[in-house]
């Protein structure tokens, strides 16, 4: 074989710790290297290149480069060889700046180290197979899950290019947080009236199918081919027959129910469309309210209801959707502020969260946009903000910024201005957060031509001092304790993953962070994508996220399925599990142990049994390999033998270096 | 550090693809300083490492053998490391029988963003192996079938 | 049943100004079947302006405590005082550490192992007793009572150290109280700090602080603040008279242990509690209470 070896300096990010060229010139000692040579920046063109002409000149049918991370630019040098005419997969890195210079300090025992992961890298170059892609047909549909802006944003990009999309959303309207929302920063827009619209679009877009109501049960397949169980809660309405007249809510007897809409401030009836403009306006009865599931008996509704649409008896239906891609949109959670004893919230009626305060901003809220206290239903004097409730604090175990708490308290301190002649606002805050297009000037417009009074520091404590709170915390600027008299004390909560996104990362397959926010596959090149092919992410389940931002990551989830499903077939990765059938003694322990079920029965001709390998469901694990007893089932590109080459190289410079 | 103050001995690293291998990625990334000592194999999964590589590498020298993937429930592939898991507790007690001390070998979890643990992991490996120093020093054999007297 | 035994680690208010703690905490323990075995030779706990100085010796005072109550072979060692408990917990902690281990072991020349398990009085009547089983021994229940329950600012803090309770809104005292069929209205300044030990250095700092505690105390209506920690007592009632003069108010709040409320229920007399020790007299309450008995009783 005849393998060439090209070793990087990336500036002095390699250079600077490790000899390059002692590196390049040792590695020409090694067995089956014909040629190497060291370069400024391997990855740049004219370092491409100099492989190409290598490969071409020294008819090389073996590449090693000794650089970065495979994680980084495996893919970039599999092309370069192939444009060569070599095949993609006769390649391997050597990772000697994350594993090498950048974490060693000694520069000759990092050069040593780097000589010994080329000369492993060779060895199992050496070892490799020409692989080739087979082709599988694509299924271009498309499931989106969760309905706020940023789902909804992807769902109608990838309608309007022509793909059948599923659309599945927890609540029974479609909305999202953002149809919770009054206005929004920094235009004070109406909320709902551009939402709205796009809420239409979504419900009439002949390419979308709508599932409100609904959870994901199972997901099951892989990129081109999904299968996903969709759970249809029983709204115990039958949805075909309901028009959303809301008769059934004036005459409903059970009027103290939990308003999850209002976020708990009002309360709403047993049976219930969750506010005005809901996508779909459809009812549903919530059991753990209704007499008729409490008490047995009552049946107002099925009286009223002039379609004939109430069910009591309604169960939950199990629907089955074949997809190609997924785009994961579920949105965040808000922290429980029980959790934060010091405000008292929970405890005292007067301190709210923002999201409650502003349902009660809005027109169409429980107090018609009325800002009053929670209480007595006074109108406040005093409105006292405290930002950073429970983010960025360590001691909490949340250290991370909830992102748009600055903006949204900039913005309801505006509106509290605007809605309460006469009032005094105050906003305690760490740092004020402002960096988007024109936020900044939105929270100096707060405070110079609203005048509201913005306090750095924290609030230590909170407690009823009469009728009033008072809110005792620190002014770090003029170093001194402060203690104000409030009204009404509304608290920025952190935010944080979404109730169960643990569980769905789980059926998905995809990572999450220590806060249970899904993980991207790169954080500053692959933002959208995740490590599990074909399943990409919209909005605030990959961290928190304003309006912008998810709207723009749910077109480019959108952009990113449309280029997948641009080809009609997708080529399969080649390194996946091979048996060697004369090997094979089918005990099927690898069926037993895939947990893809990628591995099936196949009949020989002399009526042996024996496993195979279902090529487009194989991800390429190799739990297999090391389970088979005989070693008839190998990793393409990682076989046992390959394996042990780079451990027997590494013995070999081992028994040199002594 | 280790590798700095004795002579650099023989340790190989075997790191699952998806979340060990970049935590190592971010280690490097963030420039957690480590001993040099640790030669690392990338693998796609924990799963796939067969306990005779590590064996494997024992006998032809290893001073030390190192495995990491991903954290349990959190495994790329649904459930590789629990069957590395199984495999290597077992693994470990019977490296006594071979003449190995168990100190010398370790299995741990390691994710894509934890590139502090993942150097906290080098650094105690390390030093833990130096402290029982290089075998061949007891005449165990360094080149060859050590172990296999 | 058997008494369950403990390390006690009294610390110095217990013998000199918390005597009617020490008294109240031994009575109530014994009635609870909680056996305190006192730690013989024990020393300062270290809860000094040392800590300031140097983390080592501070650590060190504590550990001599931490290591003779190891050798009495018990599992957990008990201090009714909030102080003492964090010295000694956070002399644990730091032998959680090879090298400070080492150093501890050198400076109090003593085998030291940092296992011991370390719990507040309050802690231990709370979890290892419990609140059904005080509930069962409540012979005459304060009834008609409300107290505001003051934990003070180093019970429950830091949390990582405490390892006790809500650090901001505790509520092990209130359920005690409540257990012995008292008031335990919500007090917002339950973990306010009272000013400590600055009533010598900088006494305007502990007047304007506990000034606001008894006002705040008075504000809820309570007949009594339940402290348990001695400083806090100190504060409260030794200086009520001195804070009272710097507020210009009146106040004649009594300040009782939490030992105290709980031995009263278990129907030990308030002479034998030594409530006749404080400096505001607890008469009034006391006849409140007697009355609501009475009333009780027809």
């Amino acid at each position: 074989m005849r393998i060439g070896v090209f070793v990087c300096h990336c500036g002095t990010n390699i250079g600077g710790m490790v000899d390059s060229h002692q590196v390049a010139e040792a590695a020409k000692q090694f067995p089956h290297v014909v040629y190497a040579t060291d370069y400024l920046y391997t990855c740049s063109e004219p370092g491409q290149l100099q492989i190409q002409t290598a490969i071409k000149e020294q008819s090389l049918d073996g590449v090693v480069v000794a650089a970065c991370s495979p994680r980084m630019h495996e893919n970039t040098f599999r092309r370069t060889i192939e444009r060569a005419g070599l095949n993609r997969y006769m390649f391997d890195m050597a990772n000697i700046r994350e594993h090498c210079s950048w974490i060693g300090e000694d520069k000759e025992a990092n050069t040593r180290k780097a000589t010994e992961l080329v000369r492993m890298a060779v060895a199992k170059v050496a070892n490799h197979a020409h692989l080739h892609s087979s082709l599988f047909d694509v299924n271009k549909r498309v499931l989106v899950l969760g309905g706020g802006v940023a789902g909804m944003q992807a769902a109608l990009d990838c309608a309007d290019g022509g793909l059948d999309v599923i659309l599945v959303e927890k609540k029974t309207s479609v909305g999202g947080r953002m149809a919770q929302l009054d206005k929004t920063f920094p235009t004070v827009d109406c909320s709902i009236c551009i939402l709205g619209p796009k809420m239409v679009d979504v419900a009439q877009h002949d390419k979308i199918k709508l599932y409100t109501y609904a959870e994901i049960d199972e997901i099951k397949g892989y990129v081109g081919n999904y299968t996903a169980k969709i759970r249809k809660k029983a709204p115990y309405v039958d949805w075909t027959k309901c028009t959303g007249c809301g008769l059934c809510m004036e005459k409903c007897p059970s009027k103290q129910s939990f308003d999850y809409h209002n976020e708990g401030i009002a309360v709403t009836t047993a049976i219930n469309i969750p506010f005005p403009q809901a996508i779909p306006k459809k009812a549903k009865i919530d059991p753990a309210y209704c007499r008729q599931f409490t008490k047995g008996k009552c049946g107002v509704c099925a009286k009223v209801c002039p379609v004939k649409a109430i069910n009591y008896e309604m169960e939950d239906e199990i629907v089955t959707e074949e997809v190609g891609a997924i785009i994961v949109a579920t949105g965040y959670g808000l922290l429980d502020i029980g959790e934060l004893g010091e405000y008292g919230a929970g405890r005292y009626p007067d301190v709210i969260t923002g999201i409650q305060y502003e349902r009660m901003l809005n027109a169409s809220g429980p107090t018609q946009g009325h800002v009053q206290r929670p209480s007595d239903g006074e109108e406040p004097k005093r409105v006292v903000f405290i930002s950073c409730a429970g983010s960025r604090d360590a001691s909490l175990g949340r250290p991370y910024c909830s992102n748009f708490c600055c903006m949204y308290i900039a913005k309801q301190a505006i509106l509290t201005k605007d809605h309460v002649p006469g009032v005094e606002v105050y906003v305690f805050y760490i740092d004020i957060r402002s960096p988007g297009k024109g936020y900044e000037e939105f929270t100096r417009r707060a405070q110079e031509e609203y005048g509201v009074q913005y306090i750095r520091g924290r609030v230590s404590r909170v407690f009823p001092q009469g009728k009033r709170m008072m809110v005792k915390g620190v002014d770090t600027l003029l170093g001194a304790q402060m203690e104000i008299e409030a009204d009404l004390v509304v608290l920025g909560t952190a935010a944080t993953a979404a109730p169960g996104a643990q569980e769905l990362a789980e059926k998905l397959r995809i990572s999450y962070d220590g806060y249970g926010f899904y993980m991207e596959s790169h954080p500053k090149l692959r933002p959208v994508e995740t490590n599990t092919s074909g399943v990409f992410l919209a909005g605030a389940c990959q961290g928190p996220k304003d309006i912008p931002a998810s709207v723009g990551q749910g077109s480019a989830a959108a952009s990113k399925v449309l280029a997948l499903f641009s080809k009609d077939q997708l080529a399969s990765d080649p390194q996946i599990a091979l048996v060697n059938e004369r090997r094979c003694i089918g005990c099927f322990k690898c069926q037993d142990t895939c947990p893809f079920g990628a591995i099936e029965e196949r009949e020989l001709r002399d009526g042996q049994k024996v496993a195979h390998v279902i090529e487009t469901v194989c991800q390429g694990c190799g739990l297999c390999t090391s389970t088979c007893p005989p070693g008839a089932i190998q990793l393409q590109q990682c076989t046992d033998n390959q394996i042990i080459a780079e451990v027997e190289a590494l013995c070999q410079a081992w028994k040199q270096r002594s | 550090m280790p590798g700095m103050e004795a002579k650099e001995l023989r340790v190989v690293g075997f790191l699952c693809n998806w979340c060990s291998y970049g935590g190592a990625d971010t280690a490097g990334v963030s420039r957690f300083k480590q001993p040099t000592d640790l030669r690392i194999i990338r693998v796609p999964c924990s799963g796939r490492v067969d306990p005779l590589f590590v064996v494997k590498a024992f006998m032809e020298g290893a001073d030390g053998v190192l495995v990491s993937g991903c954290h349990p429930r959190d495994c790329h592939y649904a459930e590789g490391n629990f069957y590395a898991r199984r495999r290597l507790e077992v693994l470990k007690r019977f490296l006594p029988f071979m003449g190995i001390d168990p100190g010398r070998f370790a299995y741990t979890w390691v994710s894509a963003s934890e590139g502090a643990r993942w150097q906290h992991v080098v650094t105690d490996f390390t030093a833990q192996v130096h402290a029982l120093g290089s075998r061949r020093t007891f005449g165990e054999g360094g080149a060859g079938n050590a172990g296999t007297r | 049943m058997k008494a369950k035994r403990y390390a006690y680690y009294p610390g110095c208010s217990q013998h000199g100004t918390a005597a009617e703690y020490e008294v109240s905490a031994r009575a109530v323990a014994d009635k609870l079947g909680i056996t305190l075995v006192e730690v013989e030779d024990w020393s300062c706990c270290g809860s000094t302006p040392a800590h300031t100085v140097d983390h080592v010796l501070y650590g060190a005072l504590a550990a001599r405590n931490l290591a003779l109550a190891e050798q009495m072979k018990l599992d957990t060692m008990v201090t009714p005082c909030p102080s003492c408990l964090i010295a000694l917990k956070s002399a644990r902690v730091m032998a959680q550490d090879k090298e400070h281990l080492q150093e501890l072991r050198e400076l109090i020349d003593l085998p030291l192992k940092g296992t011991i398990e370390v719990k507040s009085l309050l802690q231990v009547i709370f979890e290892d007793i419990g609140l059904e089983a005080l509930t069962a021994k409540v012979k005459q229940p304060l009834t008609g009572l409300t107290f505001a329950p003051y934990y003070g600012c180093i019970l429950t803090r830091p949390p990582q150290l405490a390892q006790f309770d809500d650090a901001e809104n505790p509520v092990s005292m209130d359920k005690i109280i409540a257990a012995v069929g008292a008031n335990a209205p919500d007090f917002p300044f339950k973990t306010e700090c009272c000013g400590a030990a600055f009533g010598l250095a900088k006494r305007q700092i502990v007047q304007t602080l506990s000034a606001k505690v008894l006002a705040a105390a008075e504000a809820i209506a309570a007949d009594a603040i339940v402290v348990a920690c001695p400083l806090c007592h100190q504060n409260l009632d030794l200086r009520q008279e001195q804070v009272n003069a710097f507020r210009g108010a009146r106040s004649r709040m009594p300040v009782w242990y939490i030992t105290q409320v709980v031995g009263l229920a278990l129907g030990f007399s308030p002479h034998e509690m030594g409530l006749d020790k404080h400096a505001v007299a607890s008469d009034a309450i006391l006849a409140k209470w007697e009355t609501h008995l009475k009333e009780h009783a027809q």
